[in-house]
């Protein structure tokens, strides 16, 4: 089978799924990945050590800033000449919207967020959950090219091998008159990406609730919790820090200001599967349980020993965060030799 | 502006989920409109109480989405138009964004559709940039910011990075975050005239379009396996003794 995989990176930094879905097409066949962006020749050269047989390099400075619509214009016609059996693309922002447009200029469909695939000559069927992860579909598509998007870490990263090499094809971005211009970005407050993590450490309300604490004299009572819940998170990030983890957030963190939208975990906000997620001060809503029930090793501190998150927690611990994690922190430190 | 906000209905977030014969059932779960097209809906009357003009809802689903159009014209749009045949049974995303298209052209002189990010029951997200693909405009997805001047359109999306900013022309196809800002409730008024209000539907002959063909089969839904988890809970004399023991056993899991 010939697949097409899509790159996706920011600057020139790939996001790991893009390698994973290299892994996947490797298991399938012979891979080629196209790589869109300006100056990232140097991409190419990690793309043939993660496997790659073939890159297609469209290295053009129209293409220096993702826009939606050039990227596919460029994709799209590739593929329509190419003829792959398989178009793949991680799960991101960049891949997901990719693949849709795709899927409407090749007259196909598209087989989204997907945890697990097989195929049977060039036909696949894969499995991905819906409802939140609440069921699991197998699903298939009638039309070719099958395009799919691949959850992030739900596949391994293939080895990489050093000085690897592959066949280099420089092709040109697809010109047009595309509408939409990037005037920047604003980065986000620093810290591992949620998605790429192996480690998440995330607080809920709990986090706001400690009674020792006095702020400040003149804030009125909302201004109060947020004082409070930010000294909470301070604790978060600590034990993140010691662990090269991730921060987290439930909904109620959010919407209560502690921490901003970037980090809530669960049905509204990020689905993510990291190896361990620590939970604090987070009850386990059926709609945060949605975005992080596939974690390997869930870890819940919590002062109520009914608090549903203990239901799908390997490690729990019945107590107050606040005397917990900075004991915790503290022995990870020791522990790992920090 | 002439403004179009499509939105869903959906069994509620907090459904219990089963597979029985092979048909999914949410039990008496109460069906609502899909949380994320709330901000759509919100983001649509924004620009509409910047820059005048009209809201109106668009759905495709059966008799019973009436309710989710309610919601919307209850939370302030102007009119709402059903979508329903009994070809539109199950429908993947392309066929969807087939029929939401050929629905936007009818309405006519559509300045910007909004979109939710994406419908929990299939959590696809693809819907917005393939119904923007097939109406040949841009699509800014997952706004968060959204400032309309003449035909100029600015936004800031959320990406893994942060925000990436972004300049267009009208007409636009926006999908929604939450990063948006609530959605409002429903106005005691609002109720009133939702209640009231005639709701048209809208049938493929009347779009002038062929039933949509889905390629995406949906061959086995199942439960997913229940895990075995039995939660270990640790116990000691300390915080630093607790935090000891737990640390030593996720080490030993050796994840990290
Ligand atoms: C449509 C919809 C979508 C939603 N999407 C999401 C989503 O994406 N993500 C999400 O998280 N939620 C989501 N929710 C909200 C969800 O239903 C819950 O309200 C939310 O997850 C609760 O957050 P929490 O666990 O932090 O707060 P709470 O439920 O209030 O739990 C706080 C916990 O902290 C514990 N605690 C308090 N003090 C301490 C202490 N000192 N030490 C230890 N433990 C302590 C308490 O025992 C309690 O269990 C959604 C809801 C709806 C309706
Ligand atoms: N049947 C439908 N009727 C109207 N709008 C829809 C429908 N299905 C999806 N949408 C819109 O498309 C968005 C994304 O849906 P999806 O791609 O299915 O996750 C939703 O949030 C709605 O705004």
């Amino acid at each position: 089978m010939n697949t097409l995989v899509f790159i996706d990176h920011f600057k020139g930094n790939a996001l790991p799924a893009s390698w994973e879905a290299v892994g996947v097409g490797k298991t399938l066949g012979n891979v080629t990945a196209l790589i869109c962006g300006s100056g990232v020749e140097a991409l190419a050269k990690t793309a043939f050590e993660f496997g790659v047989d073939e890159v297609l390099l469209a290295d053009d400075p129209a293409l220096a800033d993702y826009r939606a619509e050039a990227f596919a214009a460029t994709l799209s016609k590739l593929a329509a000449e190419r003829t792959p059996d398989l178009l793949l693309f991680p799960t991101t922002t960049r891949g997901r919207e990719l693949a849709g447009m795709a899927a409407i200029d090749l007259k196909t469909g598209v087989m989204v967020d997907v945890t697990a695939l097989e195929a049977a000559g060039d036909k696949i069927t894969v499995t991905r959950p819906i409802y939140a992860g609440k069921l699991l579909t197998k699903e298939t598509c009638s039309a070719k090219p099958q395009i799919i998007t691949l959850r992030g870490r739900a596949f391994p990263k293939p080895p990489q091998q050093a000085g690897k090499s592959g066949t280099l094809t420089k092709v040109p971005a697809t010109a047009g008159d595309f509408p939409t211009k990037v005037e920047g970005y604003t980065t986000s407050e620093s810290g591992v990406s949620l998605a790429d993590a192996n480690v998440i450490v995330s607080g809920g309300r709990g986090v706001s609730n400690n009674p020792a604490l006095t702020p400040p004299a003149g804030l009125d009572e909302k201004a109060a919790e947020i004082w409070r819940a930010q000294q909470g998170f301070a604790l978060v990030k600590g034990l993140a820090e010691s662990l090269g983890a991730a921060v987290g957030a439930s909904r109620a963190a959010v919407d209560g200001g502690y921490i901003s939208y970037a980090h809530q975990v669960g049905q509204t906000g990020k689905v993510v599967s990291p190896d361990v997620y620590i939970a604090l001060g987070i009850s386990g809503a059926i709609q945060h349980l949605a975005g992080m029930r596939t974690s390997k090793v869930i870890v819940a501190i919590n002062k109520d020993p009914e608090a549903p998150i203990f239901k799908l927690a390997r490690y729990g611990v019945v107590g107050d965060l606040f005397q917990l994690v900075p004991a915790l922190t503290a022995a990870f430190k020791k522990k790992m030799g920090k | 502006m002439k403004i179009v906000v499509c939105i869903k209905q959906v069994p509620d977030s907090t459904a219990k989920m089963t597979v029985e014969g092979g048909k999914v059932s949410w039990g008496d779960a109460p069906l609502i409109m899909n949380p994320w097209d709330e901000y759509a809906v919100e983001a649509a009357l924004q620009q509409k109480e910047a820059l005048g003009g009209t809201v109106t809802a668009i759905s495709i689903g059966d008799e019973s989405t009436r309710e989710a159009l309610k919601r919307a014209l209850a939370m302030g749009a102007d009119d709402a138009i059903l979508i329903s045949d009994p070809a539109l049974g199950y429908l993947d995303t392309q066929a969807t964004a087939a029929v939401l298209a050929a629905a936007i052209k009818k309405i006519g002189a559509v300045d910007a559709a909004f979109f939710g990010r994406q419908a929990i029951d299939a959590d696809a997200g693809l819907v917005p940039v393939q119904t923007a693909r097939l109406l040949g405009w841009p699509a800014l997805t997952l706004a968060s910011v959204i400032k309309i001047e003449g035909a100029n359109v600015r936004v800031e999306r959320g990406i893994e990075e942060g925000r990436q900013i972004v300049t267009s022309k009208l007409p636009v196809v926006f999908s929604l975050t939450k990063d948006f800002g609530e959605p409002r409730y429903p106005s005691f008024m609002g109720i009133r005239k939702a209640a009231r209000a005639e709701i048209p539907s809208w049938s493929l002959s009347g779009l002038g379009i062929p039933a949509p063909v889905s390629v995406i089969a949906w061959s086995e839904i199942t439960n997913p396996p229940v895990k075995e988890i039995t939660c270990e809970f640790i116990t000691g004399a300390s915080p630093e003794e607790i935090a000891e023991t737990l640390a030593t056993k996720i080490l030993a899991e050796k994840v990290l």
